[in-house]
């Protein structure tokens, strides 16, 4: 065995840090464009800012090649409505799309017009993106020409939104949308590193990038450049750049930490801690949507498994039976459907009264076995087997025994305790230009960096945009001197908690994050609450965080991802007081203001900090004008799928 | 029984491993310790040895290790109890899990 105890009792002691410790040592690295977080979106800005001709540096807090919420795979390219066999004209799509309240129109533009492209160029990097080895013969939606396999997801209804009672259509005569492509995502991040090598984008992995610098140090000016450690060696790395892009995850767990089972107390990875929109706040860039918060549905290590469809039957395509057999009207977003993810209100009120009338009989199976043989292997082997952290369920499955064309998969809805209304998840980002410049010169947002990012193939096609606009900019600007100061400031700050050997531990600072929120800025909302939330937030960043204490580097990255959760945590509620009124789609209940979205408050509310000072604006709900001349405009120079060596 | 010296530890972590190695397959080339976007892993000091599962609790479970493995079946993945799936025979009814 070689759990670290079992390595404790045979030597009787515990094993050397292993490697080398570096705190006192720093690199500065001078590049063009700065990319920070190489997930989907930050790989794909720097393949594009490199090709382009210009230096790029990648930095990424694990190993690129298969870091973010896409590393593992990704099932579904979610929108691409360029795409030849689709039936939907890609900017009367993106508008539909964008008509969703609080969307990002900017970025919906830009997937709907330059997905399709990314797509061709995910494929000559080697990517798998089409049945080659026609494993899927005969499968609805495959086009026997072109090799690619229609998804049946949104084509021809959406899911629905909050408050809706009505699923979304776009063609109204029932012709399938066809936007959606099902691919072999696994396949992607390793060609993704691959590619960045190949065009000499220099790579720091396992680097947590902590601020951003700006020119003369000041906050609201030029950013030109980042700092970071190393999170195995503590080695300090300053970066001077012209542009600079965030391409980091969101919040992850900014309500909820389970302690033990840390690793997933929401669907997203630990290392999701929001230092990118946190980075960006701290510089002065104005953030917005950062009041949007939402029930975690899915996930958790307090639930099965993240994702509801893999290691359980309630997802897309597998008809859902009763424990005697009995057809559930649960919609399954399958061909026979092409229905909604979740049921509408009148049906999930109508099956949970059936299951207490004793209709329905729990638990309830996803019944693969009832499918004909090519679609079942579609869905098992393709949709759920490529999909993110899906595959290692599959085939943990198959290897227990489990065998689809046999066997019904237990589905663990109605079974498994609700999610309580405390346990949330939200927040936004930076607003950004046509460019996806933030409101900072040179700092560049992309992917879950986006306010109202969407899907995968979002993050590649937004990722793709930002590095090419980034390098653009680099042509247009001179060189810039680093603030010694505020490096020093920095530097101080992080290694703050490596200076002290007992003290506060990471997960209990992040676990009292996590509860005043679920105190404060939940279910129910109102001045009051908010205010209190300030001060309890106040009262662990005084009190606590000047205790936070980090035996290693790797501990030193968890004890500044705290200070990045808090940030996060204080910027939601400063959003939060701003918005006197309560909102639908952004599942916003204010007790004090209980009017839902009355006409004068349908727009974004924008918070940055001035001088230190945090300062409140807002901007229409279609901000970015009309979206089709907009892109137009600004991407004469486009020049489609990649033809270049 | 004999008398056994016992160290005193802490409680282990939850989940106490997220996967389990196969010595006698593992090879200690430490891509997993590479893919892993966590560090759950460390290298261990001894050359050639599975690595030492230092952030057990850490594992989201993402499966990247176990899929990018060379030497199938050296790194077997281990859910924690409550996460194990079940299914059912459809003819027999007979029920299983994980």
């Amino acid at each position: 065995m070689t759990a670290w105890q079992d390595y404790f009792k045979e030597q009787g002691h515990a094993p050397d840090w292993p490697y080398p410790v570096r705190y006192d040592k720093e690199q500065e690295i001078d590049t063009d464009v700065l990319v920070i977080g190489g997930g989907i979106a930050g790989c794909w800005a720097a393949i594009n800012a490199a090709r382009q001709g210009v230096r790029v540096v990648l930095v990424e807090k694990g190993d690129t090649v298969r870091s973010g919420a896409g590393g593992p795979g990704c099932d579904h390219w979610c929108n691409a409505p360029a795409y030849p066999n689709s039936n939907v004209d890609p900017d009367e799509w993106a508008v539909h799309m964008a008509s969703r309240p609080y969307s990002n129109g900017i970025g919906i533009q830009i997937q709907c017009r330059e997905d399709f492209d990314t797509l061709l160029e995910m494929e000559q990097m080697g990517g798998k993106i089409r049945d080659t080895g026609d494993e899927y013969l005969g499968a609805e939606g495959r086009d026997d020409e072109t090799k690619f396999m229609n998804s049946p997801r949104y084509t021809r209804v959406h899911s629905y939104g909050l408050g809706d009672t009505q699923a979304s259509t776009f063609n109204k005569d029932g012709t399938l949308n066809n936007v959606v492509i099902r691919v072999w995502g696994t396949t992607f991040k390793p060609a993704l590193k691959r590619e960045c090598k190949r065009l000499g984008v220099e790579i720091y992995d396992r680097v947590m990038a902590t601020s951003l610098l700006t020119e003369n140090g000041l906050q609201g000016s030029r950013v030109i450049g980042a700092t970071g450690f190393n999170n195995r060696t503590g080695e300090f790395m300053i970066f001077k750049s012209k542009a600079t892009i965030i391409s980091t995850a969101g919040a992850g767990s900014i309500w909820l930490l389970n302690t033990e089972l840390c690793g997933y107390s929401n669907m997203m990875s630990r290392t999701i801690t929001g230092d990118g929109t946190v980075m960006a706040w701290r510089a002065g860039a104005a953030l917005t949507m950062m009041e949007r918060n939402g029930t975690i549905r899915i996930a958790t290590g307090h639930k099965h498994k993240w994702y509801s469809g893999a290691g359980d039957a309630s997802y897309e395509n597998v008809p859902i039976v009763d424990a005697n057999g009995k057809r559930v009207p649960y919609p399954i977003q399958g061909w026979e459907d092409a229905g909604a993810m979740v049921p509408s209100p009148e049906v999930e009120q109508a099956i949970r009264e059936g299951i207490r009338k004793g209709e329905y009989a729990l638990p309830f199976y996803g019944d693969f076995p009832a499918m004909p043989d090519v679609e079942r292997r579609a869905t098992w082997k393709l949709m759920l087997g490529e999909e993110s952290t899906t595959k290692i369920i599959m085939d943990t499955f198959n290897e227990a025994g489990y065998d689809e064309s046999r066997d019904l998969l237990q589905s663990y809805k109605y079974i498994e305790p609700e999610t309580p209304p405390q346990w949330r998840e939200g927040g936004g980002g930076p607003v950004v230009d046509w460019n996806l410049m933030t409101t900072l010169d040179g700092l560049y947002a992309a992917g879950m960096q986006m306010f109202s990012p969407e899907d995968h193939s979002y993050a590649a096609a937004t990722g793709r945009y930002a590095g090419r606009k980034a390098a653009a900019y680099t042509r247009e600007v001179g060189e810039s001197k680093i603030s010694r100061e505020q490096v020093e400031l920095e530097k101080a700050r992080v290694y703050a908690p490596v200076k002290r050997s007992s003290g506060v531990d990471w997960k209990e600072v992040h676990a009292g994050i996590a509860r005043a929120m679920q105190y404060y800025v939940s279910e129910y909302k109102d001045e009051n609450l908010f205010n209190m939330g300030l001060d309890a937030l106040k009262k662990i960043e005084e009190e606590s965080v000047p205790l936070l204490y980090a035996l290693d580097p790797h501990k030193l990255m968890r004890s500044i991802e705290d200070t990045s959760l808090l940030t996060y945590a204080q910027i939601i509620i400063h959003a939060s007081l701003a918005r006197k009124a309560s909102s639908m789609p952004l599942n916003f209940q204010r007790i004090d203001y209980p009017e839902i979205d009355p006409p004068e408050w349908r727009k974004f509310l924008t918070v940055k900090l001035e001088n230190g000072k945090v300062k409140t604006g807002e901007l229409p709900l279609d901000y970015w004008g009309n979206m089709k001349q907009h892109y137009e405009a600004r991407n004469k120079d486009y020049t489609g799928v990649y033809q270049g060596k | 029984m004999t008398e056994e010296k016992i160290v005193a530890m802490p409680n282990v972590m939850t989940p106490n491993s997220p996967v389990v190695f196969n010595p006698d397959i593992c090879n200690g080339c430490n891509h997993c310790v590479e893919v892993c976007q966590i560090d759950v892993y460390i290298p261990h000091p001894e050359k050639g040895k599975p690595p030492i599962i230092l952030h057990p609790e850490e594992c989201w479970y993402c499966g990247c290790c176990v899929n990018d493995c060379p030497r199938p079946g050296a790194i077997k993945f281990n859910w924690p109890i409550q996460s194990r799936g079940y299914w059912k025979n459809k003819a027999t009814g007979e029920i299983h899990q994980i």
